[in-house]
């Protein structure tokens, strides 16, 4: 029974109302108006007044155009035919391809039974020595990079998406510049990466209902790829954009705002996503990389806030390349000990020294005189950012590692560097 | 089963208004029937004839006119044999047995048994004709290491007399074991299984006693400088990337007490496999017995139902008091509270209650104090002690104190370890800030020792402040050597290295051999020329008690090396 109704009883914000019965919490109705229609889900029941969120937003409708339930919760088609195309945040398509009605799944389904998971083991190589050699991704895990508007986050997610060895790779995309959207598209198509990516892209510019359903989108088909055993890579970005939705949407609705007028349940929101990366015994795994914008270079902001606590580590991006101090990737000591027998030692020895660097720099910077050591170090800071940060580097563990052993010979004394003896026969270029 | 009846309302997220057809009782469990499925919720509020159910699971799929069942019973978890080693859900589903019945996800309204049925060798201790009461022993089942007392229900009121109870020998967990009565005439067959309302804490017990007894962590700072006793309260409030999960786990793993629980309450499900994987392989060396066997883990992490993250940590509680009234030490490890907290103040909003700081609810400070009043160290009617240590990690937003959950917790607890990103940053471990934190537990070690040791870290640390500003040059030797000093209890004291065998656990014993000698470095005047010399001999001598930290005890190293200490110090000494 399909029944549709004709009265819109209010219209506020996104959210409309209409008196209805036998209305599921969470079903899709139909909407539609004389522009066009829309998908809208249910949200709140109160006796026989139902309350739905508009998907396109409630600009325009009127209070006599017509509801009518389908009966389903919001699904999305999974099958092959995803690879390669691209559709918005209400899961039609923006390319010109046809529309897909097979197989279609729910979406933010049930998250994993923690006694099912394992834990993670393989190393993801990115070819970027800072994140292979310093802060190692390992499949399965969830990390954000923290960045500021104007920085290449964007660009440094596409290389790595490019790079990274997965099967299949989800890029959900919120609140993305129309550019930012043509320059994922352009750079996957020409690396050829293309034909095993699915997108779900809400640009600026569409309706903010439709960018808090990008993640479940991008999760819920990643996590049939991976049932498949597939290595999933789902890039979110930006998850700022999410949480500003999500603060939008809550607002509007009258909801007792926590921090910054973000809802209460933002860590909850935040985490029933980023915890949808896990790694499928027997089968595959979905990593999830996001991006989280701090406003005004401020960690302590709500959102990197509660991601911080939800993720497994996060990479800082900063003036152009990954800020070594901060940075971290917290399960990087599950693969870092079965990589090559110096990486755990050179990471180490390699930070503090540049740890060092920035002291002598300050110093420098002060007008302080430079010391022998100090002038040793400043070499080496110059040489560490010019061949192992530089984000344009693009070279694999080994030889990242070997750069590294290179560039401690041309800076110092073996005995300087702090590194077991062993270590030191073994690799010190002679 | 007999049950009440009402119909769905209205739905908001996990909110769900209930139309009751006869009564309902406050906090009393209620299922939502949906489909095939029962969604399991407990009744938060009442007005007028619409009853408020907080539901435990997602509410998508309810409609208006779903047949809801009212149990007549609050959210309660079972107790008995057979609880150690598992690991349960917030509401104490079983997990593996979940994983096996419905594969990797966690399918919604699938509620098992959370204690199997199997069979245990019970032993009696009363007989016909005797009066009990509850929390009285009927007898006793060997469950592991411990003799698990089987226990009348703490929630039975007045004198009952054991009208029958089984011979010695092998029962079911959920047969009959005995038959109380009442003066009244009511009977109660009682199974080694009974029920127990989470909310309601277990008294049972003759008297609350005082603290007394340090719980060892084998962490030098925590047992020296901030101790914890068997039967306090801590707290671990730290940024993200601190390392409150490690020290957790870590405290897990050494902790000197009977049994552990672990509530992992709205945190990263990666962590709690970590525990998962690596317990069973570790071996307790206190028992030699793997250390799963004294632990139970309360799992609902962060993307687990929220409401049933709210009854985790009572659901943990509930067990650790069980276990205490038999006379066992308890560690109760809640990650973090301010998960819990914030389920509460997701459910506030959604009740539309007014909000109080932060939007959280008003009674925020009244609830914490609840939890955490719910440790402590009883006498038990038998003469024998339990007790319950509660530890709550404390997550609090941009790594700020000043914020309630944190506030209120610090109002309640014994110790306070708080953690500091400037230390983790600089890889210290642990990252606890020594001159923040603070306990008012008795330790190991005696106070006027702590303090003057302390007095250093202290005067140090100020001295280090304004050198900061006016240099080295500015500063006097005299006060540069105590600066030295306080530089060198972190270095070799506070700090441990947690990948080195030795150093990583410190036992009490040797903790207190170090500090002496450490107290007789503190105590002594040098004969130092200058700041350059001073920082010599300091780096020197850290370097001999760094590579005596690390040398097992009860050998001729250990010997040698506390030997080549006091030799060193003892030359340069006015």
């Amino acid at each position: 029974m399909q029944k549709v109704y004709t009265k819109i009883e209010s219209i506020v914000g996104n959210v409309i109302s209409v008196k209805a019965d036998g209305v599921r919490s969470g079903d899709l109705a139909e909407v539609t108006t004389s522009t066009g229609k829309s998908y809208a889900n249910v949200i709140k029941l109160d006796g026989d007044l139902v309350s739905l969120q508009v998907f396109s937003g409630a600009r325009g409708i009127s209070t006599g155009d017509s509801v009518r339930f389908l009966g389903v919760p919001m699904r999305v088609s999974f099958s092959d035919n995803l690879l390669g195309r691209v559709f918005d945040g209400a899961g039609k398509p923006r390319d010109n391809g046809p529309v897909l009605e097979d197989n279609m799944i729910p979406i933010g389904g049930p998250s994993v039974n923690p006694a099912r998971r394992i834990v993670p083991k393989n190393m993801i190589r990115t070819g970027i020595p800072m994140i292979d050699v310093f802060n190692t991704l390992v499949e399965s895990q969830k990390l954000p990079i923290f960045s500021i508007s104007g920085e290449p986050y964007n660009q440094l997610l596409a290389r790595i998406a490019m790079q990274a060895e997965v099967d299949i790779i989800v890029l959900g995309g919120m609140g993305l510049k129309y550019d930012d959207y043509l320059f994922f598209r352009d750079t996957l198509n020409t690396s050829g990466a293309l034909s095993r990516t699915v997108m779900f892209i809400h640009t600026a510019a569409d309706p903010t209902v439709e960018c808090t359903l990008v993640p479940d989108l991008s999760l819920a088909v990643a996590e049939q790829f991976a049932l498949q055993g597939k290595k999933v890579l789902v890039l979110l970005t930006d998850m700022t954009n999410y949480a500003d939705a999500l603060k939008e949407m809550a607002i509007t609705m009258d909801q007792v705002p926590s921090n910054r007028g973000y809802p209460g349940d933002l860590y909850s929101q935040l985490a029933a996503r980023y915890e949808k990366a896990v790694d499928f015994e027997g089968a595959g795994s979905v990593t999830i990389l996001g991006v989280t914008t701090m406003p005004g270079d401020d960690v302590t902001h709500p959102v990197p806030d509660n991601t911080g606590y939800i993720t497994e580590g996060q990479y800082y991006l900063k003036h152009g390349h990954i800020e070594p101090f901060g940075s971290l990737s917290r399960l990087k000591q599950n693969v870092n000990k079965d990589t090559r027998d110096d990486h755990r030692a050179l990471m180490d020895g390699m930070i503090k020294l540049y740890s060092a660097y920035k002291d002598s720099l300050e110093k420098k910077s002060m007008g302080f005189l430079m010391s022998d050591w100090d002038e040793k170090l400043l070499k080496y800071g110059e040489m560490f950012e010019k061949q192992l940060m530089d984000l344009s580097v693009n070279i694999p563990l080994e030889e990242a590692l070997d750069t590294g052993w290179k560039i401690l010979s041309e800076c110092f004394l073996p005995e300087e560097t702090l590194l077991k003896s062993d270590l030191i026969s073994k690799y010190w270029p002679k | 089963m007999d049950y009440k009846t009402g119909r769905v309302a209205g739905v908001n997220g996990n909110l769900v208004k209930v139309k009751f057809d006869e009564t309902v009782i406050k906090n009393e469990v209620g299922y939502i029937l949906v489909g095939e499925e029962k969604l399991k919720g407990e009744v938060i509020r009442i007005t007028g004839e619409v009853a408020d159910l907080q539901i435990y699971e997602d509410t998508s799929g309810i409609k208006v006119g779903d047949e809801v069942r009212f149990t007549g019973e609050m959210l309660s978890v079972e107790l008995g044999p057979g609880l150690l080693t598992q690991v349960f859900d917030g509401l104490q589903n079983p997990l593996p047995q979940l994983a096996e019945k419905c594969g990797f996800f966690l399918q919604r309204g699938v509620y098992l048994d959370p204690i199997p049925n199997n069979e245990w060798e019970f032993t009696p201790c009363v007989k016909k004709g005797d009066e009990v009461a509850a929390g009285d022993a009927i007898g006793s089942v060997q469950e592991l290491l411990f003799t698990h007392k089987i226990m009348v229900p703490f929630t039975l009121p007045g004198f009952w007399t054991v009208e029958s109870i089984v011979e010695k020998g092998k029962y079911a967990a959920r047969d009959t074991v005995a038959v109380i009565v009442n003066d009244r005439g009511e009977k109660k067959e009682l199974s080694m299984i009974i029920t127990q309302p989470v909310k309601v804490p277990i008294k049972c017990y003759e008297e609350r006693v005082r603290p007394d007894e340090p719980m060892v962590t084998k962490i030098r700072l925590i047992d020296t400088f901030l101790p914890v006793a068997k039967g306090g309260t801590y707290c671990i409030p730290g940024p993200f990337g601190a390392g409150k999960t490690v020290l957790q786990h870590l405290t897990s793993k050494n902790a000197d007490v009977d049994i552990v629980i672990i509530a992992a309450c709205g945190e990263r499900a990666g962590e709690v496999v970590e525990t998962l994987k690596e317990f069973p392989e570790l071996i307790d060396p206190k028992t030699g017995r793997s250390l799963m066997e004294r632990t139970i883990i309360i799992c609902n992490t962060s993307s687990m139902p929220v409401a049933a993250r709210e009854a985790s940590v009572y659901t943990a509680v509930t067990m650790a008091e069980y276990y205490r009234n038999m006379g066992l030490d308890v560690l109760l490890l809640a990650d973090s509270t301010s998960r819990w907290a914030q389920a509460m103040r997701e459910m506030s909003g959604r009740l539309e209650e007014i909000p109080g700081d932060e939007a959280f609810p008003a009674y925020l400070e009244s609830r914490i104090a609840e939890f955490y009043e719910r440790a402590g160290k009883v006498r038990l009617r038998d003469g024998s002690y339990g007790s319950v240590t509660i530890g709550g990690t404390v997550s609090p937003a941009g790594g700020n104190f000043e914020e309630p959950v944190t506030q209120a917790t610090l109002k309640v607890v014994g110790a306070f370890h708080g953690l500091s990103r400037e230390r983790s940053d600089a890889r210290k471990y642990p990252a606890i800030d020594p001159l923040d934190s603070w306990s008012t537990y008795e330790g190991v070690i005696n106070k006027k020792d702590v303090d003057y040791a302390y007095s250093f870290v202290r005067h140090g640390s100020e001295v280090g402040q304004m050198m900061k500003v006016v240099g080295e040059e500015g500063t006097t030797l005299e006060d540069y050597i105590v600066y030295q000093k306080g530089e060198f209890v972190d270095s070799c004291y506070f700090q441990q290295n947690s990948f080195d065998p030795v150093d990583a656990t410190v036992t009490i014993e040797r903790q207190q051999h170090v500090f002496s000698v450490l107290l007789d470095i503190l105590s002594s005047d040098y004969q130092l020329k200058d700041k350059k010399d001073a920082r010599n001999f300091f780096n020197q001598l850290r370097q001999r008690f760094l590579d005596w930290n690390g040398t097992p005890e009860n050998t001729p190293e250990y010997e040698k090396g506390e030997k080549e200490i006091r030799t060193f110090f003892e030359e340069r000494k006015r």
